[in-house]
């Protein structure tokens, strides 16, 4: 079997491991990243959102094998960055997190919408926040945490 | 002085952010199997026999026969098996557990068990009653002899699923050989170990039920997971080794409990001044195949049968139907959001074919200070609709809008519900069935623990009732802890359900902590236990439905404003605007927070969540069938909070969680009718009802 090697939260990896398991499996349950979390399974809700080369994908159904030669931030890397601190502090201001399920899944779309759109609109940011599902909220405080973010974070991104 | 509306620091806000908050799914133990349930795949069947391949070391069939003591969860009635025992009454019930070390090899397994069935036919229909209740207030039937006119309605509701975003899971593992310890999703600690108890027949100090993180439940891990619990414990007992079960979304979309799908048929008696003088409501709940929770949840839709109106005489039976079909049980709001959409949308059809103001007709109904409620109790309270009511209508436009699309070609609609929701369980429930109480210790260094059953599931009542203490106590926040349930630990203060945390919880927190004032030991021990205790004032004839049903309503006032496609009719959200009475918010921002997400699901409710079966089989079994809202499906929300407060609620707070989410179904389907000019009388209101609608006409 071929070795995948990676780029893991800025550590190099290489990992003997069926090469079709899901990468949520091998985060999870083989590195015990366990920030990312399995809520659908098929891609819909989000809640196992990480970074691949910057962009936010769906980590339950994105295959070990196409992360060779990539990097995957996790929520457990990002936590150690400053646009963290900014995001975390705005979904705190605004009342963002309710159940915490979809919470590091939302830090990591919206990582992924302001790395791409330092300034994004209101419209922009639910269309960025859209493959991420929340039972909780409504959405509007966490839509308002990342306008916030957006402006106190103003040169991060 | 500290302001109890003023928002503090969520307690748990850093390690939801940043993914370190523990989830059961989360959750590694040495030496811990994986178990996944077999389960019914025919609707009404006799098992005649099961095959089962040879198994491989280490693993293991669980069932039936396993079952120590009872085999039924516990909830109300003794209906509901644990395991299967010789019959299948819904696809999708659970018939035997694999448990082993590889999941793979479960998968494996269970593709070799073959089950011989004898089928049956099975029930959808509303032919089996298995509850049954009545009520009266006044005299329905004279009001029915000298009303000048009768109209009568039938209304139709769906399923809604809770999809909360963490599936269902628990863990059971054995503390010593003979006490069994259980983690797992949940709201209520003392069911799961009342229903563990039950089914082990295990003295009560050998279960033990610790709450993890909760990632959402809406009502959906009230009584579910406690049938998870009795299965895990039966193996674990078995097996002697950690368990650990947890659903993939698909296993939870079909076999979990979710919000009874109902028919309401409502007859109006009016007198000569077009005012309602009477009505008679016959309620049918879909139970599925167990009766569960569904007679509580009937006896609350049949409460809120006038809903936020006063009328004199009525005549209210309803039913819980059982057909071969997954059973409903417990979602937010709890029987109420079908009685308060098929009421709102009747006072409006009433208006309409009366050929009056809707508004100034449902305003005439609107109940006051001291009227009589459904149950002939009194609303005791200051009731402030109409101020609310004016504010709601005033920050969405309301009345400019309806007159200019009200015309005919106009696409945009707008619509508005009234309701209230009574806070705390039914009647005398809080007094009769839970008795809760809670438990306060301060330790020699003055820092002071709060010991309760109450569970965080996201709607912040850790932070909020760790904040009632501190206020009363009146010292920093980060003087007083307040840790997940662990029922070795904290005291029985209830289920967290039924929007009586706060008001009930808090209310006995916040008697505790000032009775610890009040005795105030600088630097000694101290423990305060304190028990419910029932208003003198509540009387209620559980057996009539008669009395005062709840301690005291919250109330509000809901806006949605839609435009509907007129060629694909998709409805699409312009406006959400909301008025509430909550008494006094704990945290105001924390209030909205419920408020915006409880709006969302009650209007997605209305015209976006489908979940059907067809002979029995669901339909819809993951989140792309069955769609909740994005936030592009959610519109900018504008939320008010009216301060009305409660003199037996802490600081004056009522109910929050429920009341959000029952009036946003009418609203938007009030909207949708503005929009195209037609009657609903059906939810959700999807593109194919509308068009249905459209070209029946």
């Amino acid at each position: 079997m071929n070795k995948i090697t990676f780029t893991l939260n800025g550590q190099r990896v290489v990992v003997d491991l069926d090469p079709s398991l899901r990468l949520l499996d091998v985060l999870r349950d083989h590195f015990r990243l366990t920030g990312s979390k399995e809520g659908c399974g098929e891609g819909e809700c989000g809640a196992c959102s990480v970074l691949l080369d910057g962009k936010v994908v769906n980590s339950c159904c994105f295959p070990l094998a196409n992360a060779d030669g990539k990097s995957i931030i996790t929520i457990e890397g990002f936590t150690k960055t400053k646009r963290y601190e900014i995001l975390k502090d705005a979904f705190h201001i605004e009342g963002g997190s309710q159940c915490g399920i979809c919470t590091p899944g939302m830090i990591m779309a919206a990582e992924s919408l302001l790395s791409e759109n330092p300034h994004p609109s209101e419209e922009e940011i639910r269309i960025g926040l859209s493959g991420n599902l929340c039972r909780c909220t409504g959405y509007n405080m966490i839509v308002k945490a990342v306008a916030l973010a957006s402006k106190k974070g103003e040169g991060l991104w | 002085m500290f302001d109890p509306a003023k928002s503090t620091p969520k307690v748990d806000h850093e390690e939801k952010c940043s993914g370190q908050s523990a989830y059961v799914s989360d959750i590694v133990l040495d030496d811990m199997l994986f178990a996944k349930t077999i389960r019914s795949t025919v609707a009404k069947a006799k098992i005649l026999g099961i095959s089962l391949p040879a198994l491989p070391e280490g693993y293991y069939f669980v069932d039936r026969k396993d079952v120590l003591k009872e085999n039924y969860v516990k909830m109300i009635f003794p209906d509901w098996p644990v395991f299967a025992d010789g019959r299948v009454s819904y696809i999708g019930e659970p018939i035997m557990l694999v448990v082993g070390p590889d999941k793979i090899v479960i998968d494996r397994l269970i593709g070799q068990v073959k089950i011989d069935y004898e089928l049956e036919i099975p029930v959808f229909d509303y032919v089996q009653s298995a509850v049954h209740k009545v009520f009266h207030k006044g005299d329905f039937a004279a009001a029915q002899a000298r009303a000048t006119r009768i109209i009568k309605e039938t209304f139709e509701t769906g399923y809604q699923e809770q999809a909360y975003i963490e599936p269902q899971g628990m863990i059971a593992y054995l503390e010593e050989s003979d006490k069994i310890t259980l983690v797992g999703s949940m709201q209520c600690p003392y069911y799961i170990k009342n229903a563990v108890v039950c089914t082990l027949g295990y003295d009560e100090h050998h279960v033990r039920v610790i709450q993890p993180s909760v990632g959402g439940a809406f009502g959906g891990k009230e009584e579910f997971p406690s049938t998870i619990a009795c299965q895990l414990a039966t193996a674990v007992v078995k097996i002697k080794k950690p368990i650990k079960m947890i659903f993939e979304r698909e296993e939870d979309m079909l076999v979990t409990t979710k919000r009874h799908p109902s028919t309401i048929v409502l007859e109006a008696a009016l007198d000569k001044d077009d005012h309602v003088i009477g009505i008679k409501a016959d309620i049918g709940l879909d139970g599925g195949a167990y009766i569960g929770l569904s007679g509580v949840v009937l006896s609350r839709s049949m409460i809120a049968v006038t809903n936020a109106y006063t009328i004199p005489n009525l005549a209210v039976s309803g039913d819980v139907y059982i057909t071969n079909t997954v059973p409903t049980g417990a979602f937010r709001g709890f029987g109420s959001p079908q009685m308060i959409f098929a009421i709102e949308m009747f006072m409006n059809h009433i208006a309409k074919d009366l050929g009056v103001d809707p508004f100034a007709f449902r305003l005439a109904h609107l109940a006051k200070q001291g009227d009589s409620t459904s149950t002939s109790g009194v609303f005791r309270d200051p009731i402030i609709m109409r101020d609310m009511i004016k504010k709601a209508t005033e920050i969405s436009d309301y009345h400019h809008k309806i007159a200019a699309y009200s015309k005919p070609g106009v696409t945009r609609g707008i619509g508005m519900s009234w309701f209230l929701h009574g806070c705390g369980f039914t009647g005398s429930g809080e007094s009769t069935h839970i008795k809760a109480q809670v438990k306060l210790v301060k330790d020699e260094w003055d820092h002071v623990f709060v010991y309760i059953a109450a569970v965080d599931m996201g709607q912040g009542a850790k932070t909020a009732l760790k904040r009632i203490v501190a206020m009363t106590l009146e010292v920093d926040n980060d003087r007083v802890s307040f840790e997940n349930p662990d029922t070795d630990f904290v005291p029985d203060s209830g289920p967290t359900v039924a929007s009586r945390t706060i008001m009930i919880v808090g209310g006995l927190l916040a008697r505790a902590a000032k009775k610890m004032k009040e005795t105030w030991m600088p630097a000694k021990r101290m423990e305060i236990i304190e028990h419910y205790r029932q208003p003198d004032y509540i009387k209620w004839d559980e057996d009539e439905m008669n009395g005062d049903a709840y301690p005291a309503y919250s109330w509000g006032v809901n806006v949605v404003e839609v435009e509907v496609s007129p060629v694909t009719y998709e409805v699409q959200l312009k406006g959400i605007w909301s008025v509430y009475d909550v008494g006094k918010a704990i945290d105001e921002r924390m209030v909205i927070g419920q408020a915006d997400g409880g709006v969302a699901q009650g209007v997605a409710y209305g015209y976006l969540e489908v979940m059907r079966h067809e002979q029995g089989k669901l339909r819809q079994k993951n989140l792309t069938d069955y769609v909740i809202p994005t936030a592009m499906d959610i519109p900018p929300t504008e939320t008010i909070i009216c301060e009305n407060p409660f003199p037996y609620g802490p600081y004056g707070a009522k109910g929050v969680g429920e009341l959000t989410l029952v009036g946003g179904a009418p609203a938007v389907a009030l909207a949708i009718e503005n929009a195209i000019g037609r009657k609903i009388n059906k939810i959700p209101a999807t593109p194919e009802h509308i068009m249905e609608i459209l070209n029946h006409e």
